[in-house]
């Protein structure tokens, strides 16, 4: 009983407060306000970057982790281990440490940025440099969801396939896919949350031009900073309310899983 | 012949799973690799199926060269020792898959599978998931799905290892009839030397590694080949002149000229049999088996002097 009450008492204090205060201060002063603010174009076109950095680094890193996952846990290949390790390093790096690298990677004076300069391509303070910084920091979640249930069931399932005629790609989308479907949910889940929510690599590579190269965190920190409260809080509460029905979906999907 | 090794080996690190391994199996037989674990039969099995890849050596598969087939083309039907169900399909599903790969028509599917289903007594359960059944029906399951695609060749890797006593013993009949209808070439392993001897008309015996005899169960049972058959088919006391089966151990009250006196240590009734634990004079202990009538004439009681004879006693150079 006081375990409960300390863990929520601790979730409260910690998580709920916060967000609800976000919520309400959005909607001090009623609808009106909070639709003016996030129907103006530089929130508008701050919300639909961010949505088309997300569609495209989500598919990326499903297709990416699932066949890492595969690789980690049914090919035993030499430098494996390290593959392992190395995946988990967008979680242990700090984001504004990812940009820079990015930065020194492709910036003008940049191991690869001056060739892609001479050859017209832009990758910073444009969309391919926020879409390699989301990706980087997105990357983990598939893999670190898929690889457990992987390694728990087994090869035999798909060795049987095999013994049944089943080629290997069959086998994958027939018996391995299915089988770890919802870890893949789940991963996808977290890694949409990640990419809407990310802030400080993609900050660094951007620059932040309001209606060119800023996302919706961005947008946030720029309002704030211009004393635009209502602008700041009424995007927060769109990314806290995008987090909320991803989390809802994980939810559901749970639901779904156990019942399953 | 349906299938042929031919001076297999494989190693896993350090270790010689099989180590110039030769075996027929003929076509229509039923066959068991016999051994303790570690002897190599299950690589054996799994080489034939193509889900090890040997380091040397040839397999055919009626008549073909098999050695570097993917699995998917060997005609080989495979039970998994834990039956690998494919969890996320129905019982229906499970057994329909192989012929769906083969791109069987939807009839000749249903009608394939509703046979099947029939035979392993599991019609009517066609709908539920393999979680919803229990051990032995999970393994007639995997035992319809690996038929369905009528593989030249069944092999089972301890098919009934995972089951308790008595379904074991229901299962081992019913795949004996199974086998007497269908024809197929199978190939199980076991630990089980009961189970061998009971279901198989050839055993191959394998320990570390290598084949120590290939015969039919009543051969391997009176003539093994070597000290480690002996001792593995059958029970057997090993005395200093040579081995002996407790059956072929004779007890009397009086003495007679090749009689040689020990005492009764322990009486052991198991139904129809009684096993008697015995100490020679020379210290040596063995145990002989009666019958409960042989038993009770005698009237053995623990302490008791006793004069043994052994009818047939066997040596082995090594």
């Amino acid at each position: 009983m006081t375990v409960r009450t300390l863990s929520l008492a601790y979730l409260a204090a910690i998580l709920v407060a916060p967000v609800s205060l976000i919520f309400w201060r959005a909607f001090e002063h009623g609808w009106h306000p909070f639709w003016a603010a996030i129907s103006n174009p530089t929130a508008v076109h701050a919300l639909k970057l961010t949505l088309e950095i997300t569609v495209v680094a989500v598919p990326l890193n499903t297709a990416f982790g699932v066949l890492c996952a595969i690789a980690i846990v049914r090919h035993r290949v030499p430098g494996m281990g390290l593959v392992n390790a190395l995946v988990d390093l967008p979680l242990a790096l700090s984001p504004v440490v990812v940009g820079l690298a990015l930065y020194l990677l492709y910036g003008r004076s940049g191991w690869f940025g001056g060739w892609l300069n001479a050859h017209g391509m832009r990758i910073l303070f444009a969309y391919p440099g926020m879409l390699l910084a989301t990706t980087f920091v997105s990357l983990p979640f598939v893999v670190r969801e898929v690889v457990p249930v992987l390694r728990e069931i087994g090869t035999e399932q798909e060795q049987a396939a095999a013994t049944l005629g089943a080629s290997a790609f069959t086998t994958f989308r027939r018996i391995t896919l299915p089988a770890i479907r919802w870890a893949v949910a789940y991963g996808v889940v977290l890694t949409t949350a990640r990419c809407l929510g990310e802030f400080g690599a993609v900050a660094i590579v951007s620059g932040g031009i309001a209606g060119r190269t800023q996302t919706l965190t961005q947008y946030v920190q720029a309002s704030y900073e211009n004393f635009d409260q209502t602008g700041a809080y009424a995007a927060s509460v769109l990314l806290a309310a995008l987090a909320i029905l991803t989390l809802l979906l994980m939810t559901v999907m749970r639901h779904g899983d156990r019942s399953s | 012949m349906a299938i042929e090794a031919r001076s297999v080996s494989k190693k896993f690190g350090d270790f010689a799973a099989l180590d110039d391994v030769s075996v027929d199996v003929a076509s229509g037989s039923l066959t068991a690799l016999l051994g303790p674990s570690g002897s190599g039969k299950s690589t054996l099995l799994r080489v034939i199926a193509g889900l090890e890849v040997p380091d040397a050596g040839d397999v055919f598969i009626s008549g073909r060269e098999a050695t570097a087939l993917a699995p998917q083309k060997r005609g080989v039907g495979f039970v998994f020792q834990h039956y690998a169900p494919f969890t996320h399909m129905t019982v229906w599903e499970n057994v329909a898959f192989g012929l769906k790969i083969r791109k069987w028509e939807k009839d000749a599917v249903r009608s394939r599978v509703d046979e099947l289903l029939d035979l392993v007594q599991l019609a009517g359960l066609g709908k539920r998931y393999p979680s919803q059944l229990s051990g032995g029906q999970r393994q007639r399951m995997a035992l319809a799905r690996a038929l369905a695609p009528e593989p030249e060749v069944l092999l089972l890797d301890e098919p009934f290892g995972a089951l308790d006593a008595r379904v074991r013993v229901e299962l081992r009949e019913w795949l004996h009839r199974l086998h007497d209808e269908m024809h197929v070439t199978t190939i199980f392993v076991t630990h089980d030397q009961e189970e061998a001897l009971e279901l198989a008309d050839s055993l191959v015996v394998m320990n570390k590694g290598r084949v120590e005899q290939v015969a039919g169960p009543r051969q391997l049972y009176d003539e093994p080949a070597n000290e480690f058959v002996m001792s593995f088919v059958g029970s057997v006391n090993r005395l200093d002149d040579g081995w002996v089966r407790p059956h072929d151990v004779e007890l009397g009250h009086e003495p007679n000229g090749s009689t040689r006196e020990a005492q009764v240590l322990r009486v052991v009734r198991l139904g129809f049999e009684t096993r008697v634990e015995l100490e020679r004079e020379d210290g040596q202990r063995l145990h002989a088996q009666l019958t409960r009538d042989e038993a009770d004439e005698l009237e053995l009681r623990d302490g008791d002097i006793v004069y043994l004879r052994t009818r047939k006693t066997r040596t082995f150079s090594r």
